[in-house]
């Protein structure tokens, strides 16, 4: 990192000196954010980060993609505790990563791309909110190996914290459960906002609960114009196709076929 | 919660500037909608920052209020709940005013 630049006010009253410095609190988890980024797609990998509440069903959507997707795949989970769906996948052929973030509320940049890469740096800031679980062993001939895929990284559910921390994705989806009600883009803006693709799950669900949909797209709209919206069921498979058909397509756009 | 790994970024950042001298204040900007809670990154300052160049200093917290754009006037305006709607019947989208979470300034010595 290039040395920072000072400026230096008047001193006040006291003999302290007050610098400027204006920089993004953000900023160093999105610069190594980057860097993993470029190593991603330096190997034509993927990488699609897998946002929504806990119980949206991200796992069940994530099994069916990576089945219908006849491309290799390799998942990253994240979990508070467990490593309930790494051996869930796993169990299925899927190759997959546990992450246990120990209480922290979301996957940041350092955490995953040591994980993935095998190469953990000891000591690395940012690291201390998070740990590898057991099944992170499997990441030393797993990941640094995986190239030419798909790079599933399923977030902590919560639709606060994941959407403010950048992880190395291509793009961010976004799945939403007609269960977590119509109102979630108003009170959660920022993961509406921010999703690259949306999946409405448990649309098998919709004739047995209130679930108000052009109230739910209208708010989706507003915050974002361009995401596709795609009703999905984890539980049937209906819509995965459509789901597959976007992420081929964009991610032949960015890392090729 | 995730104001535990953004407290550490902010001493971090604040030890660098201060390159080796006492840092005594930061001052952060958070917008309303950056989803960072003011108290919580205090409460984890206080932890940290112990034996650290940042220990004891004050922490001020400037706060912005989230604004959307009209699409139809160009006014900023300030979202109601359950709404996008503009003081002038347009609708508004999103905008980075609110969202800004940065270290202004530091001051040390």
């Amino acid at each position: 990192m290039p040395p920072p630049e000072r400026v230096i006010d008047t001193p006040e009253e006291s003999n302290t000196v007050k610098i400027d410095v204006m920089r993004s609190v953000y900023d160093k988890n999105e610069r190594l954010a980057a860097e993993f980024n470029a190593k991603l797609t330096g190997r034509r990998v993927f990488c699609v980060n897998v946002l929504g509440a806990p119980g949206a069903g991200k796992t069940t959507v994530l099994i069916r993609i990576v089945e219908a997707l006849g491309a290799s795949a390799f998942v990253i989970e994240g979990d508070i505790e467990s490593d309930i769906d790494a051996r869930k996948l796993k169990a299925l052929g899927i190759p997959a990563l546990q992450i246990n973030t120990g209480g922290a509320c979301h996957l940041d940049a350092p955490i995953v791309a040591d994980a993935f890469l095998g190469a953990p740096s000891a000591g690395e800031a940012g690291r201390a909110s998070g740990r590898a679980g057991d099944t992170g062993k499997v990441s030393a001939d797993a990941g640094r190996d995986f190239s030419g895929g798909f790079l599933f990284i399923e977030n902590i559910g919560n639709l606060v914290c994941p959407a403010e921390f950048m992880i190395g994705e291509h793009v961010k989806l976004l799945v939403c459960a007609v269960t977590d009600g119509s109102d979630k883009p108003y009170k959660y803006p920022l993961a509406f906002e921010k999703a690259d693709i949306i999946l409405l799950n448990k649309c098998d669900l919709l004739e047995y609960i209130d679930f108000d949909r052009d109230f739910f797209l209208n708010g989706v709209r507003k915050l974002n114009p361009s995401a596709p919206v795609v009703h999905v069921s984890g539980k049937t498979g209906a819509g995965i196709g459509e789901a597959v058909k976007w992420l081929r397509d964009r991610a032949q756009n960015i890392i090729g076929s | 919660m995730h104001e535990y790994s953004l407290t550490r970024n902010i001493i971090e950042t604040a030890a660098e500037y201060a390159g080796g001298a006492k840092v005594r204040k930061i001052t952060l900007v958070a917008g309303e909608a950056s989803g960072v809670s003011g108290e919580s990154v205090r409460l984890y300052f206080g932890i940290i920052a112990e034996n650290t160049p940042c220990a004891g200093a004050e922490i001020e917290i400037e706060s912005v209020r989230p604004m959307l754009r009209c699409k139809s006037c160009g006014t900023l305006f300030e979202r109601k709940p359950f709404s996008f709607e503009c003081p002038c019947g347009g609708e508004g989208e999103p905008t980075e005013i609110g969202r800004e979470f940065y270290i202004k300034s530091v001051e040390v010595g």
